[in-house]
C-alpha cells in the first residue's frame, strides 16, 4: 500500500500524484518505472517515475486518464492508498557525458523526460528540451523542465503556445542549423518516437526511446512486453524500457499495443455505467 | 522413523477407489475443481487396501519420505488429526501435494500392490486427510522455539520459500518473505489453474505461515527494490534463502512469434489465474482466446494451458507436441482429463512458423511432421523432421508452453553468487548452501522447472542448514559429514 500525499491536476485528464513510497524512492533512478494496482479486481499497469526523493521517501507519478485503470486511479484522493505499488522496475537511463543531448517530450512524455534531463545535466551535458503537445492546456511540466534544461523549445499543434508545428520539425531545424547533436532522447506516443527516429536515422544520430508495451508482471516472467529490437526479441520490462530507437520495430509495437483494444473499450464503457457517469 | 507407534490393521482386498470428478461436459465450462476428493467412506475403503509394508517402499519413492503406512493406518482408525500430523512431520503442504504430485512416478510407483495390480491411491488419501483437517479448521499451530533474535529473508513465496519460512519460524528465527507479485504462492497461484488447485488452499497455506509469525512482503522485487547484498548489510538479515523459481518463459524463436494472439504459457496462465481474466470484465485484466487455439508443448504447463483455453470458450484446442503420446511429459491423469475435455492431440508435429494476417494477428501455425529416431542422451527417442511435410493448422491463438528457465534478476544483482551456464544457482544439494556464506537456495531456481514436492523438500533441507548457520554450527552434523564422505568416495 502506498499513501497518496499530494494530488494535482496538471491538464484536463492528466494527474500528478506524490506518493509515500520510501523503499522505491530510495532506489529509483531516471528511466525506471513502477507497476501499480488500484483495487482487488484491478489490472497491473506501468507508470514511469517522474521524480523521486530518497530523503523524503516521496515518489511522483504523472498519468493520463485514458482507460478504466487510469480513470479509477485518478479518482483516488490525497490521503488514500494505492493498493499495490512495486518498483523501481526496468533499467535506469544510461548516463554519461555525451556533449549535447536533445530530449524530445511528446504530450505526457514530459513527465518521464524530466528525471532524465535532470540526470543528463548532472552528468555534465548540455540539454535542449523540445516539448510538444496538441495545445497549451495539455502542456505539462513546462516549468519543471525549464528549471533543469539548458534550453526549452515549445511546439503545439495549434500554435496556442510556443511555435506551431511538430517536435520533429524543430529537431530537423536544429540539425539543419548545423547544431552538433550527440544524442537524441525521445519519449512520448509511439508515432512520435517513430517519427523522431525517421529523422535521426538519416543523419545516423544515436537515438534513445522509452517503449511502453502492454505489461503484466514487469519482472521478465511473462513475455507480454516483448518487442523486436535489431531483429532480436527483448522484454521491455527488464531489458528496457529504453532502447536504441534506430533498431526498434515500431510497427510491431503499435500493433501489439492494440491487442486488447476492444476489451479495454468494453471494460471502460461498463465502468462508466457502473460509476454513474461520474468518471 | 515414526515417533508415535502405530498399530497395524489387516488389509482388505478390493479395487482402487475412483475419485469422483466433475462431468467433462460440465467442467469444460467452469473453473471449479475437477477432482472432487474422496468421501470419508471412500477414503476408509481405499485405506483398507494398504497392507502396511514394513519396508515402506512407497515412502522411499516420496521425495520427502512421508511415512505413508503410518498415516494410512491412522486413517483406518479414523484418527484424521493424527494422520495429518504424521504427514506434516515431513510434508508441510499436503493439501497441495495430494493434488499435484506426480504420484504415479513417485510414491505410488513403488507401492507393493502396484506390482501385481493397482497401487494404493496415496495422493488421494493425503488430499483427503489434508482437506478434512482444513475443513475442521485444524491446521494446527506447532510449538515455536524461543526467539533467537536472528533474522532470515526468504526470496519468493512459492512452495520452496513457504517451506523454509515455516520451518525457520518454528526454530525461533524472525522471517520475512519477499514476493515480487502482489499475491503470495508462486506458481501455485499464478501458474497452476484453479480447476486443479483451488487458490483458497494456497491462501490457507500462506496464511498458516503468516499466522506462525512470518512477515509476507508482497510487491518487493529482490534485485530491484533491494538487492540481496543490501538485505544483508543494510536491512540486517543474517541469512537469505533464494526460492525465486524458474520464471523465465522460453520462446521457440520461430518467425511470427510476436504476432498478436501469441502468448507464453506464463502470460496466458498468469492472466487467467493470478489476474482472474476468466471473469473479465468483473476483473479488469483481459485475455484473448480465439475459436481455435494451439498449445505448443506436452508437459503439465501445456495441459493446463489447453484446458484453460477450453474453459475460456475456445471451440477447438490442439496440443502440438513433437514426440508421441508415450513421451508426453505431463501427468497421465492430466492428459486423460484434457482428452475427456476435447483437447485434440497433434502429436509428432513441430511448429516451424506462425502465420499472421495483414493486421499481424495469428491465423495459422505451420508445423512439420516428425518421426521418432534413435534414443538421445535422455533416453527418449529423438524426433526427426520429415522433409517436405509442412502443413498449416488454422488457429487464432497460440500458447507457447515449451518450458521455463532461470530469471537472472536475483543472481545478476547478488555478489559472489555462482550460477551454472543456464543461469541456475549452484548449491551443495546436501545443505542448500550457495557459494556465498549465509545465502542458501533451492527449488526451481536451482534444479530448473521441477515439481512442488521437490521445491518444498529443498526448502526443508535449506531450513535445517540455515538454522545451523544462524547458530554458528557446521551445516552438516559430524555423522552427516562422515556419511557424505563415504558417499563421495563411492
Ligand atoms: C514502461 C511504461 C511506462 C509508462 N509510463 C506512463 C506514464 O508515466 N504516464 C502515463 O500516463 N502512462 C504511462 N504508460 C502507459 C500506461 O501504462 C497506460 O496508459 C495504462 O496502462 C492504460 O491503462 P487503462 O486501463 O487506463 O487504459 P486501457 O483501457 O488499458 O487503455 C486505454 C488506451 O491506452 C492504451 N494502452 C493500454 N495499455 C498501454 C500501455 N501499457 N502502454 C501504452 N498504452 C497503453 C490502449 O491501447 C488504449 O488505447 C507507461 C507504459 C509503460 C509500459
Ligand atoms: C503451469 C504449471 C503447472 C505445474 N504443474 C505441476 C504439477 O502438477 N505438479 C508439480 O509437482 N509441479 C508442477 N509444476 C511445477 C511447480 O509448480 C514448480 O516446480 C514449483 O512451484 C517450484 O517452486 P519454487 O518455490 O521453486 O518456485 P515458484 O513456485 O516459481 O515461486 C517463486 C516465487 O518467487 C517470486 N520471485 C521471483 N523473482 C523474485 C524476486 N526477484 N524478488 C521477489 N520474488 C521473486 C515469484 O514471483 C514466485 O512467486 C507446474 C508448474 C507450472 C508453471
Ligand atoms: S508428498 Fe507427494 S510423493 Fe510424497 S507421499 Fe505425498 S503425494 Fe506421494
Ligand atoms: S507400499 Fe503400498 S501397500 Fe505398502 S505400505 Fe506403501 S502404500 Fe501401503
Ligand atoms: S511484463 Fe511480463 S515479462 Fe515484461
Amino acid at each position: 500500500m502506498a499513501r497518496i500525499k499530494v494530488k494535482k491536476t496538471l491538464a484536463p485528464g492528466v494527474r500528478q500524484f506524490v506518493v509515500d513510497a520510501p523503499l522505491i524512492a530510495r532506489k529509483a533512478k531516471a528511466g525506471q518505472f513502477v507497476i501499480l494496482r488500484v483495487c482487488g479486481e484491478g489490472e497491473r499497469i506501468p507508470l514511469t517515475i517522474a521524480d523521486s526523493d530518497a530523503a523524503t521517501g516521496e515518489l511522483t507519478i504523472v498519468f493520463a486518464e485514458v482507460g478504466e485503470t487510469t480513470t479509477k486511479l485518478g479518482k483516488l484522493n490525497a490521503g488514500e492508498e494505492i493498493l499495490d505499488l512495486v518498483g523501481p522496475l526496468g533499467k535506469p537511463t544510461h548516463l554519461e557525458k555525451f556533449g549535447t543531448v536533445v530530449c524530445i517530450a511528446g504530450g505526457i512524455g514530459a513527465a518521464p523526460v524530466h528525471p532524465i534531463v535532470k540526470a543528463l545535466r548532472k552528468a555534465g551535458n548540455e540539454v535542449i528540451t523540445i516539448m510538444g503537445s496538441r495545445n497549451k492546456d495539455l502542456m505539462i511540466f513546462e516549468e519543471e523542465l525549464r528549471k533543469v534544461s539548458s534550453e526549452v523549445i515549445i511546439t503545439t499543434d495549434d500554435g496556442s503556445s510556443g511555435r506551431q508545428g511538430l517536435v520533429t520539425e524543430v529537431l530537423w531545424e536544429l540539425i539543419e542549423q548545423g547544431k552538433k547533436i550527440d544524442l537524441v532522447v525521445a519519449i512520448g506516443p509511439v508515432v512520435m518516437m517513430q517519427a523522431v527516429c525517421h529523422v535521426t536515422r538519416d543523419r545516423c544520430l544515436p537515438t534513445v526511446v522509452s517503449l511502453n508495451p502492454i505489461m503484466v508482471d514487469g519482472t521478465g516472467m511473462c513475455g507480454a512486453c516483448r518487442v523486436t529490437v535489431g531483429g532480436v526479441t527483448k522484454f521491455v520490462c527488464v531489458d528496457g524500457p529504453e532502447f536504441d530507437g534506430l533498431k526498434v520495430d515500431f510497427d510491431e509495437l503499435k500493433m501489439r499495443q492494440r491487442m486488447y483494444l476492444a476489451e479495454e473499450k468494453r471494460a471502460f464503457e461498463e465502468y462508466k455505467i457502473t460509476c454513474g457517469g461520474r468518471c | 522413523m515414526s515417533e508415535q507407534q502405530v498399530k497395524k490393521t489387516p488389509a482388505v482386498k478390493q479395487p482402487r477407489q475412483d475419485m469422483p470428478r466433475q462431468d467433462p461436459m460440465v467442467r469444460k465450462h467452469n473453473f471449479s475443481e475437477v477432482a472432487l476428493g474422496y468421501t470419508e467412506e471412500m477414503a476408509l475403503r481405499e485405506a483398507s487396501r494398504c497392507i502396511e509394508c514394513k519396508k515402506q517402499p512407497c515412502s522411499k519413492g516420496c521425495p520427502v519420505n512421508v511415512d505413508i503406512p503410518a498415516f494410512i493406518s491412522l486413517i483406518k482408525q479414523k484418527d484424521y488429526p493424527g494422520a495429518i500430523n504424521k504427514i506434516k512431520e515431513t510434508n508441510s503442504l499436503p493439501a497441495v501435494c495430494g493434488r499435484v504430485c506426480p504420484q504415479e512416478d513417485q510414491c505410488e510407483k513403488y507401492c507393493t500392490l502396484g506390482i501385481k495390480g493397482e497401487s494404493v491411491a496415496i495422493g488421494r488419501l493425503e488430499r483427503f486427510v489434508a482437506d478434512a483437517a482444513m475443513a475442521a479448521g485444524k491446521t494446527g499451530k506447532p510449538a515455536l522455539l524461543p526467539a533467537t533474535g536472528k533474522k532470515a529473508a526468504v526470496v519468493g513465496s512459492g512452495p520452496s520459500g513457504l517451506a523454509v519460512a515455516g520451518d525457520l519460524i518454528k526454530k525461533g528465527h524472525q522471517v520475512t518473505i519477499f514476493e515480487a507479485l502482489h499475491k503470495a504462492g508462486g506458481v501455485l497461484v499464478y501458474g497452476i489453474p484453479e480447476f486443479r488447485l483451488p487458490k483458497q488452499i494456497v491462501q490457507t497455506e500462506v496464511d498458516y505461515v503468516a499466522g506462525l509469525g512470518a512477515e509476507v512482503k508482497c510487491n518487493f522485487v529482490v534485485g530491484l527494490t533491494m538487492t540481496v547484498d543490501e538485505l544483508m548489510t543494510e536491512a540486517g538479515f543474517d541469512a537469505v534463502y533464494l526460492g525465486n523459481g524458474a520464471g523465465l518463459p522460453y520462446f521457440m524463436n520461430i518467425p511470427g512469434e510476436n504476432f498478436n494472439g501469441v502468448y507464453s504459457a506464463n502470460e496466458f496462465l498468469t492472466r487467467s489465474n493470478l489476474m482472474k481474466a476468466y471473469s473479465f470484465p468483473g476483473n479488469d485484466t483481459p485475455i484473448k482466446v480465439g475459436k481455435k487455439v494451439a498449445v505448443v508443448g506436452g508437459g503439465n504447463v501445456a495441459m493446463d494451458s489447453a484446458r484453460t483455453a477450453i474453459r475460456l470458450g475456445a471451440e477447438e484446442v490442439y496440443i502440438v507436441y513433437r514426440r508421441s503420446h508415450a513421451e508426453l511429459p505431463a501427468r497421465k491423469e492430466e492428459v486423460e482429463n484434457a482428452e475427456e475435455e476435447g483437447v485434440i492431440f497433434k502429436l509428432l508435429n513441430n511448429p516451424v512458423a506462425i502465420i499472421g494476417d495483414d493486421k499481424k494477428w495469428v491465423k495459422a501455425i505451420r508445423c512439420q511432421r516428425m518421426e521418432l529416431g534413435e534414443p538421445d542422451q535422455s533416453g527418449r527417442k529423438k524426433p526427426v523432421a520429415v522433409p517436405g511435410s509442412e502443413f498449416d493448422i488454422e488457429v487464432n491463438t497460440v500458447v507457447i508452453a515449451i518450458g521455463q528457465g532461470a530469471n537472472p534478476l536475483v543472481a545478476s544483482t547478488t555478489s559472489a553468487l555462482n550460477t551454472n551456464k543456464w543461469g541456475y544457482i549452484v548449491t551443495d544439494e546436501r545443505t542448500g548452501a550457495t557459494s556465498r556464506p549465509g545465502v542458501f537456495a533451492g527449488g526451481d531456481i536451482v534444479t530448473g522447472a521441477a515439481t512442488v514436492i521437490l521445491a518444498m523438500g529443498a526448502g526443508k533441507i535449506a531450513a535445517r542448514s540455515i538454522d545451523r548457520y544462524l547458530k554458528d554450527q557446521p551445516l552438516l552434523t559430524a555423522e552427516e559429514e562422515a556419511a557424505a564422505a563415504v558417499q563421495d568416495k563411492k
